[in-house]
């Protein structure tokens, strides 16, 4: 299928006798690489589809009965589905590297564009435009779900849970930091799957990352360790950015968006390394 | 003329049975040394893990907890404290008294360890405190006994032997609305009744203790469980606080029939410790057939989970923690061993040695069921008997349970391991390509067990994910029942919502569905 791609491309757009490529070029070649296959198109709806069916499921059976005290941070509780949505999103990251690799497509690749890095660039650049209206759909369907439905659960204004608004300071930041945060998951899926190449194993690989570290602090008894798995793992970090109602917070919201930033940016540099220094 | 006869192979036809095609995926299987590697490793993982560096133990305790754990009749480990006011029942008789008020005091502030002051206390009476009569074989920990009482928020109950309660008049008692109860012994066989006027007697329940012989001690008696500040849904967050509590019994026309002439009665709290003797206030004083007792402590199985007792406690299980890790590798593995089929072109060869497809997934299922079975059988076994072991050696007390709890955790396990891996491949058929089945059956198995294990989401939704969820399974692991009768902080890893085997069916049905759509598709599809 992407060969199908990188024939269309010849056809719509015959290369420039002089053979030099500009950024946009690149941005486009990789635009149309991702364009026509369908998975695209597919995994992108999942995202959103998958996001505000679990947010929507995790509301509809939490529940702030009388009488009991509910110390819910009704934010984060609508933004749950953002734990399903990156697993889509980082599968769409690691297909636009690993589909080149299964297919011999990326020899082409670095044929027609020697320079790897910008390969790479590119590749994320179109990565984010793709991953960005994905997540705000997502993100706008979580907090709308929210707001219908955790006043019937319980959490009502009388009891100290105020509608959902992004008039509200902490939840306009926690939306727009699930936003960033997805982007920033993408490529991180995306530096993790350059370095693997095994479409397959980077999968395992970039899921392991993202979901071990909730699973280890519930499993490593020692606090030390449990505070600094959670301060420093990319989805625990990251997801810091949700947090609405305070309280004792391993890090800052920002600075836990910025771990995972950092994340993010060492998986693409020690990809684009790689890429540039292994045989294609 | 001569004919000339076609060619015809020599070599004979292959069967295709059934056994012969589970044999084909089973070279498929074996010859990828990736994947043995990686099931091997997988197994090993669960047992390097959860024997070595699971950090068990009740950290509340800081080594104060006490070594030994009494138990019951049944073989359960109990806790068994409470005020106990008495006297000798040589033979057979009985004891009634009419009981006016119940009240309790718990301290808000908590703590384990320290004095308590009656300055402090907040007036408070929990669900489940108790004041009645009792007999028992003695006032060892752990004995046979028989008790009728009234409870903070639970009418008259009849209990018996620490796990067994029947329910008696319901309401809650005042001194416009008594309650009389009445115990009757003959031999090993007690009777108990209850009135709202001291006239008209309900007998409630008739139990044979075969603990019980020669001598009893009968009586009155006050106890009162501890409080958990998170209170009291069945899945509170772990974390509250919990604190001890006192309860206040007010009787009056007590009378004992059988008794020895000239005892008098004698006063005691049952299973003593440094903690609830801290406890101010705890003991009794009458004026002539009028009695005030406050206890504490309780009469109950201990129940496992966050730390509700004097006793640092585990369970059998404690130690299969890391099993989620190597169910991780085990469905990626069965997922691949369909994806792998599609990825090489192999499927068609597959499907033309075997066109009756149906067979083919079958085949796949039952290999890669059995291979997960039968590796993860041994790492089970050994993390519940090597992980109770090394419990025991940490000063932790394993709860006590039968080989058939044994047998149920261990053997389901292993089972959750295989269906797991089943219902991978199943969704590798119906996906196709490897990462997004890859991708797919990981966030079956590791969204909910997140969202149901940890505290990321409010009570409640913890719950559902391990009820509706593929991991309901892990409710197979399970060792120690939930007991109405007790409070108690009852949640993931310890207590689930699902009967053990009701969740594993859970897993099942997930498993049969996706392979009848998996087969469905197979059969339709090109392949």
């Amino acid at each position: 299928m992407m060969s199908q791609a990188a024939t269309a491309t010849g056809r719509d757009t015959p290369p420039p006798a002089t053979a030099t490529r500009t950024g946009l070029d690149l941005l486009r070649a990789e635009w149309t690489k991702v364009r026509t296959v369908p998975e695209t198109g597919w995994l992108i709806a999942a995202t959103a589809v998958l996001t505000v069916a679990v947010s929507t499921a995790v509301i509809a059976v939490a529940r702030c009965t009388p009488g009991a005290s509910c110390t819910a941070d009704t934010t984060k509780l609508s933004l749950t589905g953002i734990e399903a949505g990156q697993a889509v999103i980082a599968t769409l990251a690691v297909l636009a590297i690993t589909s080149e690799y299964s297919t011999g497509m990326i020899r082409t690749t670095f044929t027609a564009m020697p320079r790897r890095f910008a390969v790479l660039a590119a590749k994320a650049a179109v990565l984010t435009g793709l991953v960005l209206p994905a997540a705000i759909i997502s993100v706008a369907g979580c907090l709308l779900a929210g707001r219908e439905i955790l006043p019937g659960r319980g959490f009502t204004a009388a009891r100290g849970f105020a509608l959902l608004s992004l008039a509200h300071g902490p939840t306009l930041r926690a939306a727009v930091g699930s936003v960033l945060y997805l982007v920033l998951i993408g490529l991180l899926a995306l530096g993790v799957a350059t370095i693997v190449r095994d479409s397959a194993a980077a999968t395992g690989t970039v899921l392991g990352l993202l979901y071990l570290a909730p699973i280890l602090t519930a499993f490593v008894g020692n606090p030390v360790w449990q505070r600094r798995i959670e301060r420093y793992g990319p989805t625990s970090a990251g997801l810091t950015i949700q947090e609405t109602t305070g309280g004792h917070l391993p890090i800052g919201p920002w600075g836990g968006l910025a771990v995972l930033a950092i994340w993010a940016a060492a998986a693409l540099l020690a990809g684009g390394l790689l890429l540039r220094f292994r045989d294609a | 003329m001569t004919t000339i006869a076609p060619y015809r192979a020599t070599q004979q036809a292959g069967r295709d049975g059934f056994w012969q095609l589970v044999h084909a995926e089973w070279t498929k299987f074996r010859t990828m040394r990736g994947w043995v590697i990686a099931v091997i490793a997988a197994v090993v993982l669960i047992d390097v893990l959860g024997l070595f560096l699971v950090n068990n133990g009740n950290t509340q305790c800081n080594g104060s907890c006490l070594p030994v754990v009494p138990t019951g009749p049944g073989g359960e480990a109990v806790l068994d404290s409470f005020y106990f006011v008495r006297q000798p029942l040589p033979s057979n008789g009985s004891v009634t008294v009419r009981v006016k008020s119940l009240t309790g005091k718990y301290e808000p502030e908590g703590g384990f360890v320290g004095p308590h002051s009656a300055v402090g206390l907040t007036t408070k009476l929990m669900p489940w405190s108790k004041a009645g009569v009792i007999i028992t074989q003695g006032t060892r920990q752990g004995s046979a006994y028989a008790a009728m009482m009234v409870t903070g928020q639970h009418g008259v109950r009849m209990q018996y032997d620490y796990t067994t309660d029947v329910a008696g008049l319901p309401g809650q008692v005042s001194a416009v609305s008594p309650r009389w109860l009445r115990l009757t012994r003959s031999g090993d066989t007690i009777t108990g009744y209850d009135s709202a006027d001291g006239r008209q007697w309900t007998k409630v329940a008739v139990v044979h203790l075969s603990g019980l012989h020669g001598t009893v001690q009968a009586g009155l008696f006050a106890t009162s469980p501890y409080y958990f500040q998170s209170n009291f849904p069945s899945y509170a967050q772990s974390g509250g606080g919990t604190s001890p509590t006192r309860a206040t019994g007010v009787f009056d026309h007590v009378s004992l029939r059988g008794g020895r002439p000239g005892s008098t009665w004698a006063g005691q709290l049952v299973g003593a410790n440094a903690r609830l003797e801290s406890m101010p206030g705890v003991g009794f004083h009458h004026v002539g057939n009028s009695f005030t007792i406050t206890g504490t402590g309780d009469i109950a199985p201990i129940v496992g989970g966050a730390a509700n007792t004097n006793y640092d406690t585990g369970t059998i299980a404690d130690h299969l923690v890391a099993v989620i890790f190597g169910l991780i590798v085990l469905v990626v593995i069965g997922a691949m061993f369909m994806t792998a089929e599609y990825r090489r072109g192999m499927i068609r060869l597959t499907l033309a040695a075997s066109p009756r497809r149906g067979r083919v997934l079958a085949a796949k299922a039952v290999v890669i069921g059995l291979v997960c079975f039968v590796l993860g059988l041994p790492a089970t076994a050994l993390a519940v008997f090597i992980g109770s072991r090394i419990s025991r050696s940490h000063g932790v007390y394993v709860l006590p349970v039968s080989w058939a709890t044994d047998l149920q955790v261990i053997a389901g396990t292993a089972a959750l391991l295989a269906l797991a891996a089943v219902l991978a491949v199943a969704i590798g058929t119906i996906v196709r390509r490897s990462v997004a089945a890859v991708a797919a059956v990981i966030v079956v198995f590791v969204l909910p067990y997140i969202l149901g294990d940890t505290s990321v989401v409010s009570a409640g939704v913890s719950e559902w994910m391990f009820r509706v969820t593929p991991v309901a399974a892990f409710a197979v692991e399970q060792s120690v029942p939930q007991y109405p009768q007790v409070a108690g902080q009852y949640g993931p890893p310890e207590y689930f919502a699902l009967a053990p085997w009701a969740g594993l069916a859970v897993l099942c049905g997930y498993a049969a569905a996706a392979l009848t759509v998996a087969y469905l598709l197979l059969r339709r599809r090109d392949a």
